[in-house]
């Protein structure tokens, strides 16, 4: 099943041409690792999937719909979004920030407190680390709870704008354990935008290699890893396995 | 949200209290400048009204000629004592209509009369130590010009008018020099001899307490500025039969000698009023002929001590809910029109250079320009305040909304909220301790700015401090400074006290041990 589908994406801001015709498709249920470095323009496609950008020429659909025009915000409730550095609301309490959205959509307080308590548990952080204003956890404890707050409506689709990067080595290993390890996101379709091969690999099933706002290779990990189609995809290749 | 509505309430509260007062007789408003001469006329005036039976209200201490002739044209106040001179030439602007019956042509279009001159004339004078006057025989300006070694100083503004110095100098053909002097330091370089010759005002009390010779103008050179009472034509025939009876009983004289009373032994304007009445029983009817005479000197003390604090905290209460209201209209006003704009660049950033601009006029200007709009009193007041307090909220509100951290902003709209929900949820509470900012930075100029409301009758902490200033009198000008002050503080403990309970809370960054 294809989750979601870029043909003939074009997109600028200002002069720049971020992405110049981009077209692939991923699939459902699975992690897809978006690599690139800098200015490749992965953070503005991973943005125009939940509608944040728009594209300037070109078609996106998300499980087979076109995204919609009007109250995309509802759109955008069906998709978890976590970020490098978590952006967490500084103002709320852990668990304000995490059950924000559930609160917006009218859940109960028992079903908003069952399900904090399990994504805590999910991503490993004590319970009464809820009770804390983001500036008094650490950074990796203020990245799960970015990842608590994305998954806590049950997304179908998952979009992570490279969460894990400005970590410790330490940390980002047992977040990688931890996210490997949920239920939560086995089941999920996941785009994962990183710069990092190596975590690409670790966590992906699937990829898309960006540079200069082009396509240069989409398929499988182990498709990727055997036949690079270039120079610089062998490259990064090659890093993957340093 | 809810302790500043409280807050209100309280200020509505105390107003009510304060505006609270029986108003069944008819209710006449006499003005008066915030020069002492006026004050008292004002005061004799009113007291003389009052002995025939009207309730009177006093706006005195207006900040200027053409605040006090707009409050009388507006309705605003229905007496006041103006100066022929200054009529003829500052309002009229035409210096021919120098009789009374000339004037009263020129002011009926605006169904206002002047009523028959007090008996002074209060105009430029050339003084000079009364023992050098006689030792050397002066006694008109014409015979300056044949003096020599006598020491001119002028008042700075004496010296560049026109019709000052220049001018005088001219009609006299005096070929003597002058020099500046500041009109305070004037009096005591008179009298210890290090100046000679200065201006003066024809009625100043200083003339006889430094015992002063006033040159006679024998050539007519310096116009007349007699007093005379200036009223609507719609006062009732009995308050202006009354003031027509004042006519010719203040000759320069007893002028200066009632000036003096206020400069030199720190009489109350009521005081000297009252002393001026008493001695001319005449003019009161013959109830009040009675109750005239003075009370005894204790309970004097004593209701004055009481006095004191009640109009201090009356002042505090005027105060309080002009700053209140005016507040309450900059915020929600400011806080609206920054929510309405803050997207759009050009537009955040004109109407911030605009409440800027406002801010730029001065303060007393800016309350003048109220008049012809809004007449005087509180309404102009609360206007101007509203005005100089709503930059300091858009600033900071448009600014702090403008630097939310766009990680935060891009979340925000990422995870699906609503415009509304962004603003209500994200934006406005991050923007909060600079938006407390500013109000507080608001509230802390109109506290200030609001002492100046007094120049045009709205009395507050203000009222003592301009008559404090026209008297030249210290513990007057510390009644209204000194609450104002603690108000101020007040302010400030307020805010740190709101900051507390709404934003240290929510910002801890410390981490927790």
């Amino acid at each position: 099943m294809t989750a979601i589908e870029f043909s003939g994406i074009s997109k600028a801001f200002g002069r720049t041409q971020v992405l110049k015709d981009v077209s692939f498709s991923l699939p459902e249920a699975q992690t897809t690792a978006v690599i690139g470095e800098s200015g490749s323009g992965k953070s503005t496609l991973l943005q125009m999937i939940n509608a944040v950008y728009r594209p300037d020429s070109g078609t996106i659909s998300v499980f087979g719909e076109s995204i919609p025009e009007k109250s995309v915000w509802e759109f955008r409730r069906k998709i978890g979004y976590a970020v490098q550095g978590a952006g967490l609301f500084p103002h709320m309490l852990a668990y304000d920030n995490i059950s924000l959205l559930a609160r917006l959509e009218n859940w109960s307080e028992t079903d908003i407190s069952k399900r904090v308590t399990q994504l805590l548990s999910t991503m490993g952080l004590s319970p009464e680390l809820a009770r804390k204003f983001p500036g008094q956890l650490s950074g990796g404890q203020q990245q799960r709870v970015g990842l608590c707050r994305a998954l806590m409506l049950h997304p179908r689709l998952l979009l992570l704008d490279e969460p894990f990067s400005a970590l410790d080595p330490m940390t980002r290993q047992d977040l990688h354990k931890h996210f490997l390890a949920s239920k939560e996101v086995a089941g999920t379709t996941t785009i994962l935008v990183t710069h990092d091969m190596q975590e690409a690999v670790e966590l992906a099933s699937y990829m898309v290699i960006l540079s200069s706002g082009r396509v240069l290779q989409v398929g499988t990990v182990e498709e990727i890893l055997a036949a690079p189609v270039n120079s610089y995809v062998e490259e990064l290749v090659s890093l993957s396995r340093s | 949200m809810k302790v500043l509505g409280k807050f209100l309430l309280f200020l509505g509260a105390m107003s009510s209290i304060a505006t609270w007062a029986g108003e069944s007789r008819l209710t006449l408003t006499v003005g008066s400048k915030n020069f002492n001469e006026n004050y008292v006329l004002a005061e004799i005036a009113s007291q003389l009204l009052e002995s025939r039976g009207f309730e009177i209200e006093r706006k005195f201490g207006l900040g200027g000629t053409l605040i006090c002739f707009g409050a009388l044209v507006s309705g605003e106040i229905d007496a006041y004592v103006e100066y022929t001179g200054t009529l003829s030439e500052v309002i009229l602007g035409d210096d021919t209509a120098n009789t009374s019956g000339a004037i009263n042509q020129s002011l009926k279009v605006q169904n206002l009369e002047i009523l028959p001159s007090l008996g002074f004339n209060n105009t430029y004078a050339i003084v000079l130590r009364r023992e050098m006057a006689q030792a050397r025989g002066i006694h008109s300006i014409s015979q300056l010009s044949t003096q020599q070694n006598l020491k001119l100083a002028f008042s700075h503004e004496f010296l560049r008018r026109a019709d000052g110095w220049p001018g005088l100098q001219r009609a006299y053909g005096i070929r003597l020099a002058a020099r500046g002097i500041e009109h305070g330091l004037a009096y005591q370089a008179l009298a210890d001899g290090s100046i000679d010759v200065t201006d003066a005002y024809s009625t100043d009390g200083e003339l006889r307490r430094y015992n002063l010779k006033m040159l006679k103008d024998d050539k007519s050179y310096f116009p007349q500025y007699l007093a005379v009472p200036l009223v609507r034509k719609d006062l009732p025939a009995r308050a202006r039969a009354a003031l027509v009876l004042l006519g010719g009983t203040i000759n320069e004289t007893t002028m200066q000698s009632m000036n003096e009373s206020v400069v030199f032994e720190g009489l109350s304007f009521s005081e000297v009023a009252k002393r001026f009445l008493s001695s001319h029983v005449d003019l009161l009817s013959e109830t009040a002929q009675q109750e005239a005479l003075p009370p005894s000197e204790d309970s004097e003390n004593v209701a004055q001590e009481s006095e004191l604090f009640s109009s201090i905290f009356r002042n505090t209460l005027v105060h309080l809910k002009l700053t209140g209201i005016a507040l309450l209209l900059s915020v929600s006003v400011g806080l609206l029109l920054s929510l309405l704009v803050y997207r759009i660049t050009w537009l955040s950033r004109t109407l911030i250079y605009i409440s800027g601009l406002l801010q730029t006029i001065p303060s007393i200007a800016l309350l003048a320009l109220m008049i012809p709009i809004f007449g005087i009193g509180e309404l102009p007041a609360i206007v101007a305040l509203f005005f100089y307090s709503l930059l300091p909220v858009i600033r900071n509100t448009v600014t702090a909304l403008v630097h939310v951290d766009p990680l935060l902003k891009r979340v925000a709209l990422a995870i699906g909220l609503r415009a509304s929900e962004r603003l209500r949820i994200v934006y406005l509470p991050l923007a909060l301790p600079n938006i407390l900012a500013g109000v507080r930075t608001a509230t802390v100029i109109s506290i200030g700015t609001a002492t100046l409301a007094a120049f045009i009758g709205a009395g507050g902490l203000g009222d003592p401090i301009v008559t404090g200033l026209a008297l030249n009198d210290t513990n007057l000008i510390l009644q209204g400074a000194i609450p104002a002050a603690l108000l101020a503080l007040m302010a400030e403990l307020l805010f740190e006290f709101i900051e507390y309970l709404f934003v240290s809370r929510h910002f801890d960054h410390t981490h927790s041990s």
